[in-house]
């Protein structure tokens, strides 16, 4: 039992120690919120993510119904939020959006992801 | 300020990491496509990975003769290469039989081979072949019940997430199930007398992701620890195929919870018996899981073939 108990220490020790920000980036949340209904065309769509990003091999896209891009194509990391992903959008029109984003975190774990916004007046 | 990931430079710094980017990288750990597997307690997973159970704790449900069983488990996976893992698990008993003292020792030592056959991102699918072995004389025999013979067990493990169903059912698509399909051959067609059949083994964990739910279908305004639950049902059946006249089916259902965080998972199920041979009432498991890639990336978390 106490080789078992050293070990268990030993194990959390290591979690402990181990560098922060690292590890799969998940989408923590969105604006506009994932699968939500918003009243009027958003100028941006933000994604936040739980861990740090590497920007040259991260981005996001915005298609309509119709598969056609209505994003800007300016996928933009604001200074100092290096979990933070933005891109710009053009007017839209009421209708359904999809969101697709594919990131790697600062340690090279890529991860991956869509979802859809409503833009319902 | 911004920094844009479209400029020249970043442009030409992505086609050239792209060319020294590790082939690994979305293998790491259960990923197929955006949905994410956990590593489940009672069945097999269908990737190779870095990680280790550290420690799995089973109290389980008294058998029929009224004995009880404890059990610390130790289990560590690493991959050789992207596609090529192996494992390894032991764990130590305490059995505590009706009206005399307990017995504790080690268990039988199981090592594993596996391929990662496939992974399907856009359809969320994976698929690995494995051969597990339970080794003979690496635990207590007599007083614990371990095997006095070697068994070879190949196995099938499998994940299919719902990710691809139409968004029209969005809330069937964080569903997901692994499974596994497998034999065991012992080396040894009986014990002390008592035969050693062939088995069947089958199990399956339905697993309902919260992070996906999340992610990827409506934020429902979770946030931690219930954005990282993942509720789960798991059900594994072993059943002989010869050597025995009638059926010796013995299963168990075990429902739970997994969270899921960024370094480490922790898993609780409760433990039933399926049938009347695998005991009766109920018992528990809890599972302490660390991710070895996320934890340590740039040294044991990568691939043994990376190292260098």
């Amino acid at each position: 039992m106490r080789r078992i108990f050293l070990a268990l220490v030993a194990g959390a020790a290591a979690i402990g120690a181990a560098p922060s920000a690292r590890a799969h980036a998940f989408l923590d949340h969105a604006s506009p919120a994932v699968g939500s209904s918003v009243p009027a065309s958003p100028p941006v769509v933000t994604l936040w993510f739980t861990q740090e990003l590497e920007p040259a091999f991260s981005g996001v896209t915005v298609i309509n119904e119709a598969g056609q891009r209505v994003d800007l194509g300016n996928a933009q990391f604001p200074q100092g939020s290096p979990a933070e992903l933005q891109i710009g959008l053009q007017p839209l029109a009421p209708g359904t959006y999809l969101v697709s984003w594919h990131v790697i975190s600062v340690d090279t774990h890529p991860t991956e992801g869509t979802f859809t916004f409503e833009i319902n007046p | 300020m911004f920094f844009s990931c479209n400029d020249a430079r970043a442009r030409f710094a992505l086609a050239a990491a792209l060319t020294v980017l590790p082939a690994s990288s979305p293998l790491a750990h259960g990923f197929a496509g955006q949905s994410f597997f956990p590593a489940t307690i009672l069945t097999d997973d269908p990737f190779v990975a870095d990680e280790m159970s550290l420690p799995q704790i089973t109290v389980n449900p008294p058998v029929p003769d009224g004995s009880r069983e404890t059990d610390i488990e130790i289990d560590l996976a690493k991959r050789l290469t992207p596609d090529i893992g192996v494992t390894i698990r032991d764990q130590w008993q305490r059995l505590q039989p009706t009206g005399l003292p307990a017995v504790t020792g080690l268990g039988a030592l199981q090592t594993g081979a596996q391929y990662q056959l496939f992974v399907n991102g856009p359809h969320e699918a994976l698929g690995l072949l494995g051969l597990n072995v339970t080794w003979a004389h690496t635990g207590r025999v007599q007083a614990l019940g371990a095997p006095d013979f070697t068994t070879l067990s190949p196995t099938f493990n499998f994940g299919k997430g719902l990710g691809d169903l139409p968004r029209s059912l969005p809330y069937l698509r964080p569903f997901a199930v692994t499974g596994n399909l497998g034999f065991d051959f012992p080396t040894k067609v009986e014990s002390a007398g008592v035969p050693n059949p062939n088995n069947f083994n089958y199990g399956f964990a339905f697993e309902y992701s919260f992070p996906y739910l999340q992610c990827c279908v409506k934020d429902i305004g979770l946030r931690a620890p219930f954005n990282r639950l993942i509720p789960l049902v798991e059900v594994a059946f072993t059943t002989p195929i010869n050597r025995v006249s009638v059926s010796q089916t013995v299963g168990r259902i075990q429902p739970g919870v997994i969270w899921a965080g960024t370094y480490f998972q922790i898993g609780a199920e409760a433990i039933l018996p399926a049938t009347h041979l695998t005991g009766h009432g109920y018992g528990g498991v809890v599972q302490f899981h660390i991710y070895l890639d996320d934890l340590f990336p740039h040294s044991i978390g990568k691939p043994i073939s990376e190292w260098w």
